[in-house]
């Protein structure tokens, strides 16, 4: 190339060639990406194995509690007879004892007893600050002010037996109730809320 | 005419001028090894460099092997573990190495890096060095902890779930984020796969090119010493350093009395206490993974423990997690957190001096508070060091600055 031609170079073409492939090969590594990172998402089969299980109640004395497995998360069923449902702790003790945060339960479950039935309480058995299984503490020691609950062994955070998180403790929230509703009067499905059985 | 007829088919030189022809092999030889200088003055707390690359070795070799008989799926994972230690020829010993390796990783590790701060390696121009060596500290936490779900015990499991479950602090998008890690509604057999190939191919081939980066870099700037100060500045005639040796064979003949004496404390816990008292191996985790019941007391490793503390100390799970990998991150700014133009602690003032010590003694407290339960004097202490630990780095700045120095010599004493 003499001197001549480089007079001739048009640089603006050049550049806007250089961008131009720049930004299609950006482009297409980005497209690229997307089946790999989708490839991460739970399968087919992670989602078919969270289908909704069914939980018979008839076997479960008040007072007593069931664990099942729903998504391979832990569900606890717990039916609280009338000393439980009188011993909720003060509002003024709870963070979220209206059940305001949405998100950790079905719009059927923001009430007082966080149910839909009173009787039977559904929760994950998984604490909201790290995922810990909390313990069952149903005993009431009315020294310490504890009307009975679930207490978090990992960190230490406390739930009332509706599963309202205490003021005080890692946890945010409190724990979720999953979808679930009853099919009969001693058959609960969890999982899912609508549609028939 | 004649000469070059002479040439044709003759070596000049031999196999290695063939060689050399093709690939720098005398070049690199030289650069790196036998014409690279280090200082003469280098004592023991330099050993653990060379260290940390034979652990790697011994981490990779014993990995490879157990693939072979490990099976990365829920069902079998646990029984698999239990085949190694028991069915296969050697097979307790090829685990007992990979899981003390991991440990002894981290021992090395930590000497390592305290060794720069006592020196500050991490000084102009070195600055980048350590930023990488911090990275490969990153990537060592994040493959240390995907091996620890391989073998599907209770702690697997449920150490798996609270770390994991960490990333749902993150405002938005944390829930998100944490179905995307484990891939599943929960930790699962699809979360234990992909962990495998994070353990046995990502992070180990990120690892080994940051290590390769990590020595580059090093070797372009030259080792720093017990003086800190720069050796080149001091070359002799034949342009080199006065106070510099060959890397080979000067260091390597000292370094190779420290491998044997490395390997001689290695196997004495291989063969002697490969569990090392719950500390190496947790109890918990001879228990295969139950989803129904977290173990009563959950406590991650102990190389993982003075963060897991930090955690632990704020009543918060969002603060929790910020601190927590404030406290991971900080020391990556340690090269400009620091101000004083003095390198070695030999010639700093009492305030570093004091500063440190206070800071050896806050980790390994930290460490120890994360072994133990989450309650009463514990998160108290947890705080109280917490504090220690971000004012170390965070006042680094002014006490480094007003810090009373000694006179720098000009050669290496």
């Amino acid at each position: 190339m003499n001197e001549d031609d480089v007079d001739r170079i048009d640089r603006n073409r050049r550049h806007f060639l250089a961008v131009a492939t720049a930004v299609t090969g950006a482009v297409g590594i980005g497209a690229a990406t997307i089946p790999f990172l989708s490839s991460l998402k739970p399968s087919a089969r992670a989602q078919a194995l969270g289908a909704p299980v069914e939980v018979p109640l008839g076997s479960i004395q008040p007072g007593e509690m069931v664990r099942v497995l729903w998504r391979g998360r832990l569900v606890f069923v717990l039916r609280r007879d009338e000393g439980m449902l009188s011993r909720f702790p003060d509002n003024s003790e709870l963070r979220d004892p209206d059940s305001l945060v949405a998100e950790q339960q079905p719009d059927y479950a923001a009430n007082e007893t966080r149910s839909v039935r009173p009787e039977y309480l559904v929760v994950e058995g998984s604490c909201t600050h790290l995922g810990c299984a909390p313990l069952e503490d149903f005993e009431v020691r009315p020294s310490e002010g504890w009307g009975g609950g679930f207490f978090c062994p990992c960190h230490g955070s406390k739930f009332d037996l509706a599963g309202r998180v205490y003021k005080g403790v890692p946890a945010p929230t409190n724990l979720r109730v999953p979808p679930h509703r009853f099919v009969r009067d001693d058959l609960i499905l969890i999982g899912q809320d609508t549609g028939a059985a | 005419m004649a000469r070059i007829e002479a040439e044709v088919g003759k070596p000049q030189g031999g196999f290695m001028k063939w060689i050399d022809d093709r690939f720098p092999f005398t070049e690199t030889m030289k650069a790196h090894a036998t014409e690279y200088y280090a200082s003469k003055n280098f004592n023991w707390w330099y050993i653990f460099g060379v260290l940390a690359t034979v652990v790697l070795v011994i981490q990779l070799v014993t990995g490879i092997f157990l693939t072979m008989n490990y099976k990365p799926a829920a069902a079998d994972a646990f029984a698999s573990v239990e085949y190694i230690m028991r069915d296969v020829e050697w097979g307790w010993l090829i685990r007992y190495m990979h899981s003390t390796g991991a440990s002894f990783f981290f021992i090395v590790v930590y000497l390592h890096m305290f060794r720069a701060m006592l020196y500050g390696s991490y000084k102009k121009p070195r600055e980048l060095i350590w930023i990488i060596g911090m990275m490969i500290f990153f990537v060592l936490m994040a493959e240390g902890f995907a091996g620890y779900l391989l073998p599907w015990g209770q702690m697997s499991y449920w150490g798996a779930q609270v770390i994991i479950s960490l990333f749902g602090a993150i405002p938005g998008i944390g829930e998100a984020l944490v179905e995307f890690i484990r891939g599943d509604y929960s930790i699962s057999d699809i979360t234990l796969n992909r962990f495998f190939a994070l353990h046995v191919i990502v992070l180990p081939l990120a690892l080994i090119a940051l290590v390769f980066v990590h020595i580059v870099a090093l070797h372009h700037v030259g080792s720093n010493n017990p003086d800190g100060i720069e050796i080149k500045e001091h070359k002799g005639p034949d342009g080199v350093p006065l106070d510099g040796v060959p890397f080979h064979p000067h260091h390597t003949s000292k370094d190779l009395v420290g491998i044997i004496v490395f390997l001689m404390i290695f196997s004495g816990v291989v063969f002697f206490a490969p569990e090392m008292g719950g500390y190496f191996l947790e109890h918990a985790n001879f228990e295969p993974a139950n989803m129904t019941a977290t173990p009563e007391h959950i406590a991650p490793v102990w190389y993982y423990t003075p963060y897991y503390a930090i955690l632990r100390a704020v009543p918060s799970k969002l603060w929790g997690f910020i601190l927590f990998a404030i406290a991971v991150v900080l020391p990556l700014f340690l090269p400009w957190l620091d101000r004083c133009r003095v390198r070695s602690i030999r010639y700093r003032g009492w305030m570093y001096k004091s500063a440190l010590s206070i800071f050896v003694v806050t980790f390994i407290t930290l460490g120890w508070l994360g072994t133990q339960p989450a309650e009463g004097i514990y998160v108290m202490g947890a705080r109280i060091f917490s504090f220690l630990y971000f004012m170390f780095f965070l006042l680094m700045p002014y006490y480094t600055s007003i810090d009373k120095t000694k006179p720098v010599p000009d050669r290496v004493t």
